[in-house]
């Protein structure tokens, strides 16, 4: 097996790997960067642990094979806080106890940013719906749903000039 | 273990090649069937051609009132084209009904076809509508009807080196709508245990001059009612024409029991998926009537 | 304020303070069992059977030994030969030999999944494909997956050293009955009789998985000179350490088992499955070994929860008062003894006062993964039958349902169905907190139905340590050996917290690996709040009482003329009366005033007092296609006291979703081949975000004086109501009562259309 060179940028850095031709990028990211916040709980694209955002799009990562991310843009949970401070997704989740174990949290935030930056006012159906994907088994999504949803009321109140 | 090579062409000519040259080859869209198969070791290609770098193979053309769509077109981009989701909102909320927002960033409606599975969610949207496949392949471009592709669970038409590089639309008729409904247990990221798709024009006077119900997860592969739509032709979709329908639907029905569901629920709920249906794309066809 | 009117008001207990190992959770920085590297690990991976039942006659494993890059190749030959011996460490009992049979199968195959090798390689890839290269030879066996048929004269018996557990005499002929429970007295038929309404009916469950998004997966580190280390995830890594050195017949204090974050594990990672398997990979390598479960072994090789097939009869007096109950239910072992049947015995009937009872449990082998825990293990499955038959007894009698439990409720002194008297429980305060409940009263729209269950759950105490420290600027550390996996850390920081009258964040709650804190039972069975909470307080306590007998020492006074108040020691007496002294100020200078301030609390906590829900769910049902659409739902749970109210409520509606999906679509469905058919998130369908509704948790407070914060347990109970919730709203709102799950469309859409 030969290995494929690949360029691409992570989290805002340019990154290059090395990796086998159906390697996932999850198995990239996670093995060969050493970015293990996405999280494989199936490998099969139902559970939605391994999201990541791919030229702006949110993605299983585990359905993703490692060279179609050459010369593309890849954002993972690591970069979703700027710095140590958190991005108002992540604080919500915290401030509402919106995970239990925190396994599917990493790829909850990663989803719901990707909904609160093109919809500031989504209703709570359309919250439900767009994390359909991704599972959790240990919250119900009540405490998940609600974080979004404050997330989202504070992060209208940033934006709205004082 | 062979292993698998990976290439992404810019050409569909390179494309062509590629696939011809290792009959094992697949093609590559969103991956959400292919990369799933290829881990779960139901499959092992020689190699995988990513159609996602072709020019021109990802995205909604338009040729006066017809659309195109690119091969490599996910999901999630035919809904933000208005457009097509005016003319054609059956196809675009049966593409969108496919597994999740992280699915639909990356399956196509070439992939879900060229899967061949009797359970895909845009097909029966598509067959209802008329589209047609644009076939690259090494003698060249031909173009066939869309349920003329799955000829068999897992299995297409396509000759070896072959490839859907567009799927085009006939222009959408004058008070014609569309809809496509589907069941599951779930309300999100399941497999249809029974899709309809239907495509129908109604008159000035409301009454069915044409239509088009196409069922998936009823067969081996989609399957148009022509019967049905035969029903519904000339009358005014009143509820004995839409119960002849539901029973030509059901009687075109040839169902498995499997861990989906069972023929005789396949079969009633293939009959009343397509009315609701109907009615959903008559409100259409008459609001733009 | 949630402090009940008998206790001082708490300043920490009932607040929700963010946790502490939140920040790293939300970034993705917390490391769970694959995120976990050890230098030059190897990558393990497992050969499972591919039939239901066989014997095996030989394994081959020269040409993958012979592939490059392998390492290490183990079989169940590799495992020490062990004599029976029941052991009491996760949740319920095993038999060590099972266990290990069932980390690497010996000389049968049990279930399709079952482990009969196992690789290590230099790389995933390699060890797949040296899988490929060994060659198993099987003899196949006939096989059983049904409950009845697994009982049924001339059926395959799994085991031939298995004669039912519990039946007088001891039968003459092993069976694939594994165990027979029964409890209850009085005159069951008599009372039937002679009762103005009885209800008669069969029901059934298949099994379901805990359905825990993280895979199973452990690094093992086996040295030559015998000492070992092991990072898994787990529910215990006591539980974890006690079960693999037993498999491997080696002293407990040779391995040291570091938790890693553990994503999810409701019962389900209590026992071993890969451990041991890598331990004997790393000795033969003497490398660390990773071993992983995919989603899809998952499914297939761990516990499920049994099903079941439930007889119940219930019967009343014209005014509703119960006077008899007979039940006998069926459930699912699988390939070993499991533990639910007792348990299912105990939570059947127990809510109410019905002089004559009778309730049969017997554990049934077949050929199925090893039942293992699932919240509230046994409980379920049982209440459903009989919540389900209360509904229809209210149905029959023309009382409001809700009206027929509060008349039937048991209340303290009441016997359970051990005989022995309830303690101070909280069913009756539930019932009428759901009664005064505004979702019990509001309106209901077309094809919509409202249904009402309660259930119960023993819950446990046990065994934990924890230890207490001060560090020299006063601030403190609580370290248990309790797996947090749903904000524990949180909870101990505030008990803790409590008893030092201390700002929350001056206290740090971290757990703590096996060599560095003594032992302590799994997170399982609700008991970690309130068995290692009692440890926490108690050693907490001491570390008060030191840092008391520190200052007195200091002041030069005896410690009865110094008192902890407000977070520091005040002077009473003397001179330096009215002098206050600080945690810091005290730790500061403790190496001179006799050394660092700790404490060590190891208990085995008692008084532990189960918790009783009530559940309230809206269905709307379409008639003509069978959907159930859960519209509104509420919970309603005794905790005893609420520590930390955002978790309390995340357990019971975490509980309610696993309950909705259970009685709507989950089930595990085997094809005639006795392979399971569904074996993914896809097809084994678990509820997605858009399947529910919020789900409103109403805590009631009904504290349990035997702990020192008046704790119950929470995590178990509101897992038990949901089925029957749920089906006794799809009743209401289609008039078809369902007694098979689970309920999916294709279900109701044939109990609406019989005529098909
Ligand atoms: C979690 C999950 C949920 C899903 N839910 C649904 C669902 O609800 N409904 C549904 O219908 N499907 C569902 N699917 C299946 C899958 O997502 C769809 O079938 C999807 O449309 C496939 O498109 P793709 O582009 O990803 O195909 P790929 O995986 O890239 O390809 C599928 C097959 O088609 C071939 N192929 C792809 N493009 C072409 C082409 N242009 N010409 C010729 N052959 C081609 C490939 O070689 C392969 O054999 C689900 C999948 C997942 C993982
Ligand atoms: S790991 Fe990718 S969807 Fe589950
Ligand atoms: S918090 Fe455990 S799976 Fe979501």
């Amino acid at each position: 097996m030969s290995k494929i060179r690949v360029s691409t940028t992570v989290n805002g850095d340019a990154a290059e790997f090395l990796c086998e031709p159906t390697s996932s990028l999850l198995d990239v990211l996670r093995d060969t960067m050493g970015l293990t916040g996405s999280k494989e709980g199936c490998g099969s694209g139902d559970c939605g642990a391994c999201t990541v955002v791919l030229d702006g799009e949110m993605v299983c990562s585990c359905l993703v094979l490692a060279p179609e991310a050459e010369g593309r843009t890849i954002a993972t949970i690591e970069g979703v806080a700027e710095g140590s401070v958190l991005h108002p997704v992540q604080q919500k989740f915290l401030e509402h106890a919106a995970l239990q174990c925190g396994f599917c949290t990493p790829g909850f935030i990663v989803a719901a940013k990707a909904l609160l930056d093109r919809n500031p006012d989504p209703t709570e159906s359309e919250v439900r719906y767009w994390l359909a994907g991704n599972l959790c088994r240990c919250t119900g999504y009540d405490k998940i749903v609600r974080a979004v949803m404050a997330a989202a009321a504070e992060l209208r109140q940033e934006r709205t000039p004082a | 273990m062979p292993s698998t090579a990976y290439h992404a062409p810019g050409t569909v000519e390179d494309a062509v090649a590629l696939l011809a040259a290792d009959p094992t080859a697949r093609p590559l869209g969103g991956g959400t069937d292919l990369i799933v198969q290829m881990r779960a070791g139901r499959l092992s290609p020689g190699a995988v051609i990513d159609l996602k770098r072709i020019g021109g193979m990802s995205g909604v053309h338009r040729a006066g009132d017809a659309f195109a769509i690119g091969a490599a077109t996910p999901c999630t981009a035919l809904k933000a084209d208005a457009a097509l989701s005016a003319a054609w909102p059956g196809v675009v909320e049966a593409a969108n009904l496919i597994g999740s927002v992280q699915v639909r960033n990356r399956a196509t409606m070439a992939g879900n076809l060229c899967n061949a599975s009797p359970a895909a969610d845009s097909v029966p949207a598509l067959v209802a509508a008329g589209a047609v496949c644009v076939i690259a392949g090494p003698s060249g471009q031909r173009e066939v009807p869309v349920e003329a592709i799955p000829v068999s669970p897992g299995k297409t038409s396509l000759a070896p080196g072959e490839f859907v590089v567009e799927i085009r639309f006939p222009p959408k008729p004058a008070g014609g709508g569309d809809a496509y409904l589907r069941s599951t247990p779930r309300t999100e990221m399941d497999i249809a245990v029974v899709g309809a798709g239907v495509s129908i024009v109604l008159d000035g006077e409301g009454i069915c001059t044409a239509a088009r119900i196409a069922l998936g997860a009823v067969g081996p592969t989609v399957v148009l009612v022509e019967d049905a739509a035969a029903a519904l032709v000339g009358s005014k979709l009143d509820d004995d024409a839409l119960a002849a329908m539901s029973q030509a639907v059901q009687a075109a029905s040839n169902p498995i029991d499997d861990k989906r569901g069972t023929v005789s629920y396949r079969k009633a709920m293939a009959g009343v998926l397509a009315r609701r249906a109907v009615l959903i794309a008559a409100s259409r066809a008459g609001a733009k009537a | 304020m949630n402090a009940p009117s008998t206790m001082k008001p708490f300043r920490h207990v009932g607040t929700r303070p963010v946790r502490p190992d939140g920040v790293d959770k939300v970034t993705g920085k917390a490391l769970y069992s694959t995120d976990f590297k050890a230098p030059g690990m190897l990558w393990g991976a497992i050969l499972r059977s591919p039939h239901p039942h066989a014997r095996i006659l030989s394994i081959d494993t020269k040409k993958a030994e012979a592939l490059a890059g392998v390492k290490a190749v183990a079989t169940g030959r590799d495992l020490p030969t062990l004599e029976s011996l029941v052991m009491h460490v996760g949740e319920g009992a095993s038999d060590i030999v099972d266990v290990s049979h069932n980390c690497l199968a010996l000389d049968k195959v049990l279930y399709e999944g079952h482990a009969v090798a196992a690789v290590a390689a230099a790389s995933p890839e390699i060890a797949r494909e040296a899988l490929g290269l060994i060659t198993v030879e099987y003899e196949e066996l006939a096989f059983v997956l049904g409950l009845e048929e697994a009982l049924a004269e001339g059926a395959p018996v799994l085991h031939d050293t298995v004669f039912t557990k519990g039946v007088d005499p001891k039968p003459d002929r092993p069976s694939n009955a594994a165990m027979r429970v029964e409890m209850g007295g009085g005159d069951v038929e008599g009372a039937l009789a002679s009762a103005a309404a009885t209800v008669t009916g069969r029901y059934t469950l298949e099994p379901v998985h805990q359905g825990y998004i993280e895979p199973h997966a452990c690094v093992a580190s086996w040295n030559g000179d015998g000492q070992a280390q092991i990072w898994t995830s787990s529910q215990g890594h006591f539980a974890v350490r006690a079960l693999t050195a037993s498999v491997l017949a080696i002293p407990q204090a040779d391995i040291r088992v570091t938790p890693l974050e553990i994503g999810g594990g409701f019962g389900g990672k209590t026992t071993v499955y890969l451990e041991p398997v890598a331990m004997v990979l790393s000795k033969k390598s003497g490398r660390p070994v990773r071993l992983a479960m995919t989603r899809e072994e998952v499914f297939r090789a761990t516990g499920p929860a049994p099903g079941a097939v439930i007889d119940v009869r219930l019967g009343a007096a014209a005014d509703g008062t119960l006077v008899a109950a007979d039940v006998e239910f069926l459930y699912h072992s699988g390939a070993y003894t499991a533990n639910d049947a007792g348990a299912g015995v105990s939570s059947a009937i127990g809510h109410y006062r019905i002089p004559n009872s009778r309730v049969v449990g017997i554990e049934v082998l077949c050929n199925r993964p090893a039942a293992k825990a699932y919240r509230a293990p046994g409980a379920p499955q049982v209440n459903f039958a009989v919540e389900s038959a209360m509904d229809e007894l209210a149905g029959k009698l023309g009382i409001d349902p809700l009206e027929l439990r509060l008349k039937n409720a048991a209340i303290e002194g009441d016997p359970q169905t051990t005989g022995l008297p309830w303690g101070r429980i909280g069913y009756v305060e539930c019932l009428e907190a759901a009664k005064a409940h505004p979702h019990w009263s509001a309106p209901l729209g077309p094809n919509q139905g409202r249904g009402i269950a309660g259930g119960y759950w023993g819950n446990y105490g046990g065994p934990s340590t924890v230890n207490v420290s001060v560090a020299e600027d006063g601030t403190v550390t609580v370290a248990t050996g309790s797996p947090d996996i749903g904000g524990s850390r949180a909870s101990m920081a505030i008990m803790a917290a409590e008893v030092l009258d201390i700002p929350y964040e001056q206290v740090r709650a971290v757990v703590a690996d096996t060599a560095s804190i003594g032992v302590s039972m799994v997170t399982g069975g609700s008991r970690t709040t309130f068995a290692t909470g009692m440890a926490t307080v108690q050693a907490a306590e001491e570390v008060k009482r030191l840092l008391c007998e520190r200052a007195a020492r200091m002041w030069g006074v005896i410690s009865d003329q110094v008192e902890w108040r407000s977070g520091e020691v005040i002077c009473l007496d003397g001179e330096k009366q009215g002098q206050a002294m600080s945690a810091a100020a005290i730790a500061g200078r403790s190496f001179h005033s006799g050394g660092p301030i700790a404490a060590v609390a190891a208990l085995s906590a008692k008084g532990w007092l189960p918790g009783f829900g009530v559940h309230i769910c809206d269905t709307e049902v379409d008639p003509e296609t069978g959907h159930v659409k859960i519209v509104r739902y509420t919970a309603v749970q005794d905790v005893g006291i609420a520590i930390h109210p955002d978790y309390v409520e995340g357990q019971i509606q975490g509980g309610a979703a696993q309950g909705i999906g259970w009685a709507l679509n989950e089930a595990y469905i085997y094809g005639k081949d006795g392979k399971l058919d569904n074996a993914g998130f896809l097809d084994y369908r678990m509820p997605v975000a858009s399947d529910l509704p919020m789900i409103e948790a109403v805590i009631v407070e009904v504290p349990n004086p035997s702990h020192p914060y008046g704790v119950k347990g929470v995590g178990e109970v509101p897992i038990v109501p949901p089925l029957a919730a749920v089906a006794n709203a799809i009743h209401a709102a289609a008039g078809v009562r369902l007694k098979d799950l689970p309920m999916a469309p294709d279900r109701v859409y044939a109990a609406l259309h019989p005529e098909g």
